[in-house]
């Protein structure tokens, strides 16, 4: 193992404000080591960046272990970046190599305007969950029995996999369209999936779908991008499931 | 007598909390429509608060410092939430269940509490149940249960290593219903940087819009403080890197006490640090204990062989391994409490027996696992004649059933495959058992100002059991504050809006306004991790897992300095006025750095040992507990509650009385 670290060439967006137009800088970091995460490397340049006495890099995080979908980098052209099953903040300098010049920009979509360098506004991603992401049952201490409900081992696992969406936005960066299609059908399927979520399926889809049109996402023309990207491996199956609750739905509807 | 009035209510423990609903004054529901309440925090504790509040009726505002509700730190929450719903038969119960907590918390905390957290622990589930929470079942259709550590049940509900998210997901959608009907109005990336007290009662909040750097003033009947605890007072932790202890800290400055700040919880399964630019560390779930023996080599020469490469752990045979929670404790082994389990880590470690570079790392090895699940797999799947390689592709299987995205999470970080090679693993700061003090309605020493979830001092004592802090938040928000604000709010009805345009809102937002420019107008030469990183490494040196008076005097002494130097050579570039992520995390140290002193004297003046606060001047001499913490329940059985006077290094010290009515004290004993 080379314990020297890598010198690193990065081209970052940097944009003051919402209103202001961007532009790619560059900037150079020198002694990364392999064991560094992604952010920790964003860490470094930031450092270096204020001990000059410029402004750091504003971007998103939080856990900065895969969970709480805050950062959201597009990598080389990939959002999250190169490596498969990871977010940003998992992402480690091990896959880049010496003398790497890495192309960081924000999440790109119409939906996803940019607050501030990689800083983006996903709250259009709140909004469909306001429409109807939800089973509509108060708190209260009378709730039946848990067990007396049983479900399908298969069932609640694939609702559990659906429920693994981290709300990243990352299927909406990958795809041209920049649909929310993947990210849309993660939460209709969780509920469609268990007998909690059947009474209020019909209109869960057809107003989520709609807030999803309003905010400006794009159609989905089956690409796939998103399934690749996705971190959590949110199946293209769960986009399928979707479109027949939503025939379902606008049928009866009709009827 | 005490200024502290814990208000627990009267008769027997196992009726005090249903007596108490009862009597309880309640706001008949067109009344709630004209009582606002502020709600700071979206975790499991803010989150269900605010969408349960929401649902009774009254108008909630709630705020978050990240960009979504569903992303506060409780997504990350991994291994589990408990309850007493004996679903395993197992003997469980509510009364085992709170006699497990206080014992764990090494009986540091409030008994009638802790039962209440109990009883109403089944509920939790059935309510997230309904929700829609996928919890994970067996292949009947039930819900599945497994084993945390300091207890002897199966009484914890999960769904994979994600509980945490799946169980704030729940509350998110909760909320989200209420967000839609405009019951709940929503200020993400916002960040509460006082609390505005009208004639003794906490009347709104400043809060700065951390997009645009605009201050805002918000009013209301009352202030929900669930904003998670201050772990990141150590600068590493397994605490999401925002998570931070400002709006406790902005409270307890306005009135409302500190309490045990030094009770905190050293977890013993996080994967070891690497190197200085580290930024956090990342917590294994205590539920691989289950799974996972823990080990180091038994003889020095293995110790040396595997730091250079020259022996692989896989090498050794079993009797080379010293699995030493094992041989110390054979009633609990594996599964001991989080604080048994971190000391004995440390204890090896210091003994030189640590197995990487920096010799603070042991072994959490799941080779066993694997072959006893491949056997049963096997036999279940009527493979008699299964190969070795078949038995442990078997068991790997069911363990990346239980642990995948754990299992893959470690792999991601340190590079190894743990299927194949075991886990190194080493203790960091995790959880403060320590934080605003509250009475048995929740509410501070400020009327009107409730705190809930990691951000209160809470049930866990001195020692939180693991699953626990997810059933405390959730028990906070949803089934404990909807009531006991009531009672308060009661006395509202008549009061109206409560302006912003009054000098007490003027002076708050005063003084937000000053700290601000204060800190810009540093214009120093160093950044703020740079003094976040000194505050750190005192903390751990010396307010770490191991504590002695000697290294608390000094703490307090570095910290002091260290704040001194933050407030002459802070550096923050940019503007105020504008979304600056520098301020955002300035604002947050200026508070670590006075907390950090109270914590050190809080640790300092508590002379005895319990939970996860170790005073080296306090261990049992001689018995079958030789070596292990030991408590002074003649002096220290109460809660430390301090009150701010300008100084942290000279807050006052108030003391509530723990009684102990229906659980004996005792050693606590997990030989
Ligand atoms: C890695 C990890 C794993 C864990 N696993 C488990 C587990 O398996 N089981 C278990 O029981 N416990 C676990 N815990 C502990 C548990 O997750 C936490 O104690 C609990 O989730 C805290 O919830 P909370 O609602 O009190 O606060 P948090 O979830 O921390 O939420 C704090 C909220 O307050 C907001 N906030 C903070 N300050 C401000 C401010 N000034 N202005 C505005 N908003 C503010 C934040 O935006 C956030 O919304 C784990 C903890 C960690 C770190
Ligand atoms: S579907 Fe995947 S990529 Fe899209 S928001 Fe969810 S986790 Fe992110
Ligand atoms: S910072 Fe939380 S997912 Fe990356």
């Amino acid at each position: 193992m080379s314990e020297k670290g890598m010198n690193l060439t990065l081209k970052i967006w940097r944009q003051k404000n919402a209103t202001s137009k961007g532009k790619i800088e560059t900037y150079k970091v020198a002694d990364i080591s392999e064991h560094m995460s992604f952010l920790e490397m964003m860490d470094v340049l930031n450092e270096q960046l204020i001990n000059e006495g410029q402004e750091p890099i504003a971007f998103d995080h939080d856990c900065r272990e895969g969970i709480c979908g805050m950062c959201s980098l597009h990598i080389n052209g990939e959002a999250h970046g190169p490596d498969r099953g990871v977010t940003t903040c998992q992402l480690h300098m091990r896959m880049f190599n010496d003398g790497d010049t890495i192309y960081i920009e924000p999440f790109r979509a119409k939906a996803f305007p940019v607050i501030k360098d990689l800083i983006i506004d996903r709250t259009a991603f709140d909004r469909i969950q306001h429409a109807g992401g939800f089973v509509s049952v108060n708190t209260s201490g009378n709730t039946q029995d848990a067990n007396a409900l049983p479900i399908p081992k298969a069932d609640a696992d694939k609702a559990f996999d659906a429920a693994t969406c981290i709300g990243c936005g990352a299927c909406v960066a990958s795809c041209k369209n920049a649909s929310a299609m993947l990210y849309v059908s993660a939460k209709v399927s969780q509920f469609s999936l268990l007998p909690q979520g059947k009474v209020e399926a019909k209109d869960r889809v057809l107003n989520m779908v709609e807030q999803m049109d309003k905010e400006g996402f794009g159609n989905c023309t089956n690409t796939g991008a998103c399934e690749v990207e996705c971190p959590k491996g949110i199946s293209l199956e769960n986009i399928a499931r979707m479109n027949s609750e939503y025939l379902k739905a606008s049928i009866t509807k009709e009827a | 007598m005490s200024v502290l009035d814990s208000k627990i209510p009267e008769g027997p423990i196992k009726d005090k909390w249903t007596n108490h609903k009862n009597k309880i004054n309640v706001v008949n529901p067109a009344n709630k429509r004209l009582i606002d309440v502020i709600v700071v925090g979206t975790g499991l504790a803010g989150g269900a608060a605010a969408a349960s509040l929401a649902e009774m009726g009254y108008a909630v505002k709630a705020f978050c410092f990240q960009d979504s509700p569903r992303r506060a730190h409780s997504i990350a929450a991994q291994g589990g939430i408990n309850a007493a719903k004996n679903y395993q038969n197992d003997g469980d119960s509510v009364y085992r269940l709170f006699y497990d907590t206080v014992k764990g918390g090494d009986y540091r905390g409030r008994e009638a509490n802790v039962y209440r957290l109990a009883e109403v622990s089944a509920n939790i589930i059935d309510q997230c149940v309904a929700q829609g929470v996928p919890f994970a079942r067996e292949y009947g259709g039930l819900l599945d249960n497994r084993s945390f550590g300091g207890v002897l049940v199966s009484r914890t509900f999960y769904a994979k290593g994600q509980t945490g998210q799946q169980l704030l997901l729940g509350a998110y959608s909760a909320m989200n219903r209420q967000i839609g009907k405009g019951k709940i109005k929503m200020y993400n990336r916002h960040e509460m940087l006082d609390v505005v007290v009208v004639d003794g009662k906490a009347r709104g909040i400043i809060a700065r819009n951390l997009i645009t750097g605009s201050i805002e003033r918000h009013s209301a009947h009352a202030v929900v403080v669930a904003s998670g605890g201050y772990g990141n007072v150590f600068f590493l932790s397994t605490n999401a890197m925002g998570s931070n202890a400002t709006a406790a800290w902005k409270i307890h400055k306005k009135g409302a006490f500190f309490a045990n700040p030094c009770y905190t919880q050293i977890h013993p399964t996080c994967i070891p640090r690497s190197g200085d630019y580290q930024s956090k560390l990342t917590l294994m779930s205590e539920s691989l204990r289950n799974d996972g023996r823990i080990w180091v080599p038994k003889n020095m020469e293995d110790v040396e062989a595997i730091r250079s490469g020259k022996k692989k752990p896989i090498d050794l045979s079993e009797d080379e391994r010293d699995y030493y929670l094992e041989r110390r404790y054979p009633a609990f082994g594996n599964l001991v409490p989080r604080d048994v389990a971190s000391r004995a880590a440390k204890e090896r470690c210091d003994a030189g027996y640590g197995v990487n570079q920096t010799g603070e790392a042991v072994f959490l090895d799941f080779a066993s696992a694997i072959q006893r699940y491949g056997k049963e797999a096997a036999t279940v799947n009527h493979e008699p004649n299964a190969t070795k390689e078949r038995i442990i592709e078997l068991g790997a299987e069911v363990i990346k059933n239980k642990y995948g995205n754990l299992f893959q999470m470690y792999e991601k970080i340190v590079d190894q495959n743990p299927y194949k090679t075991p886990m190194m693993i080493y203790p960091a700061v995790h959880y403060t058992m320590g934080g605003i003090w509250v009475d048995y309605n929740l509410m501070t020493t400020i009327p009107g100002c409730y705190a809930a979830g990691e951000a209160n001092f809470s049930d866990h004592g001195a020692n939180r059991l693991g699953a626990s802090a997810l059933m405390q938040g959730l028990a906070d928000g949803y089934f404990v504050l909807p009531y006991t604000i009531g009672d308060y709010l009661a006395d509202e009805i008549r009061t109206g809006p409560i302006p912003t345009d009054s000098p007490e809102f003027d002076a708050a937002e005063k003084d937000v306004r000053g700290i601000i420019d204060t800190l810009m107008n540093i214009k120093g030469t160093k950044s703020v991790d740079h003094f976040h990183k000194q505050l750190g490494k005192v903390m751990w040196d010396n307010v770490g897992m191991a504590r002695n008076a000697q290294g608390l005097e000094e703490a307090q002494t570095k910290i002091r300095q260290i704040r001194e130097e933050f407030w002459k050579d802070l550096r923050i570039p940019g503007e105020a006025n504008e979304l600056n992520t520098e301020l955002e995390k300035a604002i947050r140290v200026a508070d670590f750095l006075e907390l950090g002193e109270l914590f050190a004297k809080d640790a300092l003046h508590r002379n005895e040992s319990c939970g996860g606060h170790f005073r080296e001047e306090s261990v049992e001499l001689d018995g079958e507990q030789k070596g292990e913490a030991k408590r002074d329940d003649d002096n220290f059985k109460y809660v430390a509650a301090w009150e701010w006077t300008g100084d942290p290094g000279e807050s006052k010290l108030h003391k509530e009385d723990l009684e102990f009515k229906d659980i004996e004290l005792k050693t606590r004993s997990y030989k």
